[in-house]
């Protein structure tokens, strides 16, 4: 645990990536030194990447501690706890300081303490915690804390830790981040093998890897943002890309080695057992092949068996209520049925072919497809799958039109991949035109909204009015009794000075305080955007918005003449997707 | 009515006609200490400590003073008026006043650890105690001061064996001196911002032992700051003025810093909790200690602060004013308590 602590520290303590990155090569290496150490490093990698285990103490039993241990009142709790933005960093700040007990190591910790309170009854598990944070010493409590709540805010990527291991290790980057793949999955605990293989030596690490079906990283596609007429300059011809439609689903990777099938989200959590709609289209895959694609739900039409086509394609929405879900009935997989939209071949007849160029890749994808289609249809069998269709045109602002037609087909843009590009890993950035993925998406739905209410942030915003609540009017100018109606929660648009300006504006217009909430009274428009809009039950405003974000700070706006809620339900789609 | 009422212009005593720290210009001003937000201009006479009339003047220019020493007594129109030390910055006092046999105390800003350089917090008993309270919650406890001073001289020798320089932000009155009176000058050269040096000089004449202090314009040889300890105004921060130093590494050192959101939303690579004012046990020792059954909180956490007292039995409310404008943790560089 000192280990972890003493990182944590030096990670805190530490602002610019190079000497972060120092300070965790120096941990592993050491770790990696001493085989004692190995498990414990695990854990230190896997909380690093951002790794959760499952929840060992509830939250409510943290607060007890906290309101118990510090003889305080729940409501000056509450009060520290919104003005330090971090339930772990709060309650070791709060607790009075403990007498230090002997070392115990972060796997002894994780294993042998912590991961088996869950089978205890409450008081049990609260006398342990209570004893244990007790022999704690108080420099080690910031970090236990954080162990119990995941939550590091210690300024560290999952692509750091992967740099870092890859240089201790001392392969290359893209093998660490295969090796990393479905490490830091939430519920995991990883062992001293686990680490023995991020580490250990090439050919050994790598069989693991493969029997264990793991997924390849994910590449990613930046945005792209400029006008339609510097494309051509920057990109060159259309004729040098392959144009996608940008689906709205859940990117995922279906694997199949020997008779073992996968499905990884780019999340890389394991999803296969969320979608056994996928069991029939797996079983027909030939042994050795690794797919990029996109889940979505697709009500097919009888008698459609075209490759690429996209009839009964629905919208974000159906698929929501397929997310989560740990048992799937019939009903769902008939009402919901999932497909999977093919657009990447990464491995075929057990070979990387990631390295050959898009052009090449997206070929093998279409035989694929068409064989293993053509065999099931011979069968009289259907399958979930498509082949992610092209789009053509023969210009820029041609292609530009079409994609305009995105939001009426339920999809996000246009994707643009260079033909001749790999299959990189992560996010490439630059204005390479040879490798990069980009995404060319619709611009956002926008309305003028008025802020209404605001709490503080939490992490590097703890302390600063930085979350907003946003209202439309209910009709418009003029009209009698029309009132402010909440539609919407934003976080992020604002620059740092803009969140400055506005936390102290927030503080001057503060109506009434409930908590760690103020209502203000409604003096500033923002222009708010968002990605997508569907009907709501559940919400005043009778919509929902996804991803919606402040676009523009409107001090030329008054509030009468924000937008009203008609204005936002205008922009629902009238028919299906 | 009360001995000391709101107005626009600020605390008001109208049994004696003067004002305390007050925010707009007045006739009488009774200043508590120096900072900015406390000693504001335009008034026609300034009552204050004997160590705080040069801040003042440093700060407001010939303006008309009236000194005092800790414990003398001034009457006006009954009213008896005394400083006591509040141990915050040099010269900084508590206000008390009585009349008809009813004592009121104003705490101004104040701290009850003894830094060695203000005049050590003396509680006085009272029947209204007029408290600040800009770190009225509990998860402010401050560490002794002598781990801070240690932790910034053990920053200081990693970054000089990296061959980097250590810029410290320190509120330019008080925070700096107090700093530079227990660091380690023996790490290496100490270099001031001109805000800093100012005050320095103003402390030394007051009789402060400060070790030698150098503005950046006076180290011909850059390489020298790599090794240097630079101390500057909370402002200075992402200023054009720290270009010449190279690599450095970045902290401040303010109460505020106990909280590590707020540290990190200013990027600094670290944060020493050095506060000049009292944590949550500190205030209620000193409201404790002054015996008042009435408490009225100015600034900061005064609502929190309120309530706790409130349920522990003390008539305790808020009082509005602007104080407390020198140390917000939304500000990322607060204003500077010195010019």
């Amino acid at each position: 645990m000192k280990a972890f602590s003493d990182l944590y520290k030096r990670l805190d303590s530490a602002t610019s990536t190079r000497a972060k990155q120092a300070a965790l090569i120096e941990a592993f290496a050491a770790a990696k030194d001493d085989p004692m150490q190995w498990a414990s490093a695990a854990w230190m990698v896997y909380f690093l990447a951002g790794g959760k285990p499952r929840q060992t103490v509830p939250t409510r039993l943290m607060w007890r501690l906290a309101v118990e241990r510090s003889g305080l009142p729940e409501w000056l709790v509450e009060e520290c706890y919104s003005n330090v933005g971090d339930l772990a960093e709060m309650i070791s700040l709060l607790l009075p300081e403990g007498k230090a007990g002997e070392e115990v190591s972060l796997d002894r910790w994780m294993r042998e303490r912590l991961l088996p309170l869950p089978s205890l009854d409450e008081e049990e598990r609260y006398a342990r915690l209570k004893r244990w944070v007790e022999e704690l010493p108080a420099g080690q409590r910031l970090a236990f804390f954080k162990l119990i709540t995941g939550e590091l805010r210690v300024g560290v990527s999952r692509l750091q830790v992967m740099k870092a291991l890859a240089e201790v290790a001392g392969v290359e980057e893209s093998r660490m981040a295969q090796r990393m793949i479905g490490y830091a999955q939430a519920r995991r605990a990883p062992s001293a093998d686990d680490f023995q293989a991020l580490i250990g030596d090439v050919a050994h690490a790598e069989a693991i890897a493969l029997d264990a079906g793991r997924p390849y990283p994910f590449y990613l596609a930046q945005s792209w943002q400029g006008p339609v007429e510097a494309m051509e300059e920057t990109l060159g011809p259309p004729s040098n890309w392959t144009v996608e439609w940008k689906f709205d689903g859940i990117r995922a990777q279906l694997l199949k080695r020997g008779q073992v099938w996968r499905v990884w989200s780019r999340g890389e959590e394991l999803i296969s057992d969320a979608y056994p709609d996928l069991e029939p289209l797996a079983r027909a895959l030939p042994s050795g092949a690794a797919l990029d694609g996109e889940l979505v739900v697709l009500v097919s039409p009888a008698g459609d068996f075209v490759a690429d086509s996209l009839d009964g394609l629905a919208p974000f929405a159906s698929l929501q209520q397929r997310l989560g879900r740990k048992v799937v009935s019939d009903k769902t997989m008939r009402e919901l049925p999932v497909a999977f939209i093919a657009y990447d071949l990464l491995e075929i007849d057990g070979r990387d072919i990631r390295g050959e160029p898009q052009r090449e890749r997206r070929a093998r994808l279409e035989s694929l497809i068409e064989r293993t289609l053509d065999e099931a249809m011979a069968r009289g069998e259907r399958l979930p799958m498509r082949l992610s269709p092209l789009v053509a045109a023969d210009d820029w602002p041609a292609l530009a039109v079409v994609r305009e037609q995105a939001r009426a087909l339920g999809r996000e843009g246009l994707m643009l991949k260079a033909r001749e590009g790999a299959y990189g890993v992560g996010r490439r950035k630059g204005g390479d035109r040879t490798e990069v993925w980009w995404k060319w998406k619709l611009d956002p739905m926008s309305v003028d909204a008025v802020l209404i209410y605001a709490q503080r942030g939490h992490g590097r915003r703890s302390g600063v009015y930085s979350d907003y609540t946003f209202a439309l009017w209910s009709a418009g100018e003029g009209a009698p009794d029309r009132e402010l109606v909440p539609f919407a929660k934003a976080y992020s648009g604002l620059s740092d000075a803009e969140m400055r300006e506005m936390d102290a504006i927030i503080r001057r217009t503060t109506v009434e305080t409930f908590g760690p909430v103020r209502s203000v009274e409604p003096t500033q428009v923002l222009e708010l955007g968002f990605e997508g809009i569907a009907p709501s039950k559940r919400h005043r405003s009778g919509v929902a918005v996804r991803f919606p974000r402040m676009l523009r700070w409107r001090r030329d706006k008054p509030v009468a003449e924000a937008d009203t809620l008609e204005a936002l339900r205008a922009l629902l789609p009238t028919g299906r997707g | 009515m009360d001995l000391i009422v709101p107005t626009d212009r600020g605390l008001y005593c109208a049994a004696g006609d003067f004002h305390i720290d007050p925010w707009r210009p007045v006739a009488r001003a009774l200043i508590t200490h120096a900072h900015g937000d406390h000693a504001r201009p335009g008034s026609d006479l300034y009552v204050c400590h004997r160590l705080t009339a040069p801040l003042l003047k440093k700060r407001l220019g010939d303006v008309a003073i009236e000194m005092a020493d800790y414990g003398e007594r001034l009457t006006r129109d009954g009213v008896e008026i005394s400083f006591h030390p509040a141990g915050h910055v040099l010269g900084s006092a508590q206000i008390r006043l009585a009349h008809g046999g009813e004592i009121w105390v104003v705490s101004g800003d104040y701290k009850l650890e003894d830094d060695g350089v203000a005049a050590a917090f003396e509680p006085q008993s009272c029947h209204v105690f007029i408290t600040e309270s800009t770190f009225g919650l509990p998860i402010y406890r401050w560490r002794p001061q002598e781990e801070h001073y240690a932790a910034i001289d053990a920053w200081r020798c990693d970054n000089a064996a990296a061959g980097r320089a250590s810029v410290l932000y320190a509120y330019a009155l008080g925070k700096a001196q107090r700093v530079l009176a227990h660091v380690d000058a023996s790490i290496g050269p100490i270099v001031c911002h001109g805000a800093v040096e100012a005050i320095n000089a103003l402390y030394r004449e007051a009789g402060v032992a400060l070790p030698p202090t150098r503005l950046a314009q006076e180290i011909a040889n850059k390489r020298d700051f790599a090794r240097a300890l630079i101390l500057a105004p909370p402002s200075a921060m992402a200023s054009p003025w720290l270009n010449r130093f190279g690599d450095y590494s970045d902290a401040l050192a303010s109460g505020f810093m106990q909280v590590r959101g707020n540290r990190r939303r200013r990027g600094l690579d670290r944060g020493f909790a050095l506060s000049d004012h009292a944590d949550w046990p500190g205030l209620l020792a000193a409201i404790e200690a002054t015996g008042a059954e009435r408490v009225l909180a100015t600034h900061g956490a005064v609502g929190p602060l309120t309530r706790y007292l409130r349920e522990k039995g003390f008539d305790a409310r808020i009082l509005s004013t602007p104080y407390g404008e020198e140390e917000t943790p939304a500000d990322e560089a607060a204003p500077e308590a010195a010019p």
